[in-house]
């Protein structure tokens, strides 16, 4: 029995399969509209979520199972004080596969040590976001062609955002990569990311603090947001949130060929009218999520079609 | 094991001595003020032989240096726990009075329960009944990472 943890969890090889299954299922939906009749997939949100719970509801449902959970903690056990490991080992009695999110950084891995099921992280605190990384990977692979030889930004908060540290290390794997790290003192990687670009001898990366500094060099700008919950002090939130705003004119400092991320939800970070931009890939990137999330629940269930 | 006085004439003099062990084992090289550190996450404390802590020390190679003298078999020592907590930590084993050998300290991979994670976001922090695992995450620097959160051991 598998479970995600982090993208590493997959090799290369098996990460290119699993975005040519989600190319086949975007390409024949049809194909796979019964792969998990009869199976049923537990989604465990002790924190707020709608983009990555109903993604992966949606995945179940399209192909052919069924779903269940909670959505977020206060409507479950945890809320009467109920470990992890006690909720998965009730969950895996219900359920056949789980996707859990959690505040704390680690309670997915926690899951799986006790789980009967395979349990995917749909994001754990500021750690890691490894179904969001596959989703970046194949919009990345999708529009540009390939995933190595590439010059990647990643702007605003790198400190306690999960989805940049998740995404760095599935970069690293690739060829030629380069980043530029664009973020606010307070806000910069965490010394363990610092030390594995470090011990990597295939990877170049600078640290930035302006966004138009970066800009002109860029293949992908992967923006991020700010995000509250991440923060114990408040007025620290307030003084940051606004740091970077991607805007048109900004955007005309770009390469006609980069593009823009977002894992989402944003807030102020891009203005909605670079949403008109072509070079704005953050919705094409939702509807990827839900095919790869539905890839990854076949490789899980050992299910092939 | 310990004498703090000696006489001479009408002055006194005060002097620290602790004397040689002749069964047991002396923690030496210990970072000053980290001895009593090791002392107790070592469970010295709870052994029924007489220990020793000797703090700032003078030491030609490290200035100053922590030492910790056991009067009980080796076997009662968990040495994961002295690397882990001070790299540069060394261990003489005493037999009749002599050194009978200088043990290596290698870097366990991994330890359990040894050390807690700080990390106040970490499931570790909330989560009852499981284990609390760092994994050794570089040689060189001998850095441990939170298994759950990945968060560095700071034994610095």
């Amino acid at each position: 029995m598998r479970h995600l943890m982090t993208p590493l969890d997959l090799s290369v090889e098996e990460l290119d399969e699993l975005m040519d299954i989600a190319e086949d299922i975007k390409a024949d939906p049809s194909k796979y509209a019964h792969a998990c009749d009869g199976k049923v997939l537990a989604t465990l949100f002790y924190e707020p979520s709608t983009r990555t719970r109903l993604s992966f509801e949606a995945a179940m449902l399209h192909l052919g199972g069924k779903t269940l959970g909670f959505a977020d903690a206060g409507s479950s056990s945890a809320a009467k004080g109920e470990s992890v490991a006690d909720t998965i080992r009730v969950v895996s009695c219900f359920a056949d596969i789980a996707a859990m999110r959690h505040f704390k950084e680690g309670a997915p891995m926690v899951a799986a040590q006790f789980s009967g099921i395979p349990v995917i992280n749909a994001g754990d605190g500021g750690h890691q976001h490894p179904t969001q990384t596959l989703t970046d990977l194949i919009t990345i692979r999708s529009t540009k062609g390939r995933l190595s030889s590439m010059r990647i930004g990643m702007c605003g908060d790198l400190k306690f955002g999960r989805t940049v540290h998740s995404l760095i290390r599935a970069l690293l794997r690739y060829e030629n990569i380069s980043f530029v790290f664009i973020s606010p003192e307070e806000l910069k990687l965490p010394d363990y990311m610092i030390e594995e670009l470090n011990t990597h001898g295939n990877v170049s990366y600078r640290e930035v603090t302006r966004l138009e500094e970066a800009l002109p060099e860029l293949d992908v700008l992967y923006m991020t947001r700010v995000q509250r919950e991440r923060f114990f002090n408040e007025e620290d939130y307030v003084r940051l949130k606004d740091y970077y705003i991607l805007d048109s004119g900004k955007m005309m400092l770009a390469g006609k060929d980069m593009i823009v991320l977002h894992p989402l939800p944003r807030v102020n970070e891009i203005a909605v009218e670079v949403d008109r931009d072509p070079r704005a890939k953050y919705f094409e990137q939702v509807q990827n999520g839900m095919y790869i999330r539905m890839a990854l629940i076949l490789k899980l269930l050992d299910i092939t079609v | 094991m310990s004498g703090f006085s000696e006489n001479e004439g009408t002055r006194q003099k005060y002097k620290l001595n602790v004397g040689k062990i002749d069964e047991g084992f002396v923690i030496d090289h210990i970072r000053p003020g980290r001895g009593l550190m090791l002392y107790h996450d070592m469970g010295l404390d709870k052994l029924d032989c007489s220990v020793a802590i000797i703090q700032n020390a003078s030491s030609r190679k490290m200035g100053k240096k922590d030492i910790i003298k056991v009067e009980t078999s080796i076997d009662n020592l968990n040495m994961d726990i002295i690397s882990l907590l001070d790299h540069n930590a060394t261990v003489d084993v005493i037999k009749n009075g002599e050194i009978i050998s200088k043990p290596e300290l290698p870097l366990p991979k991994e330890v359990k329960n040894i050390i807690r994670c700080k990390n106040p976001r970490c499931i570790a922090s909330i989560e009852q009944g499981i284990d609390n695992i760092f994994v050794l995450t570089d040689v060189k620097t001998a850095t441990y990472r939170c298994k759950y959160c990945e968060t560095e051991y700071e034994n610095k």
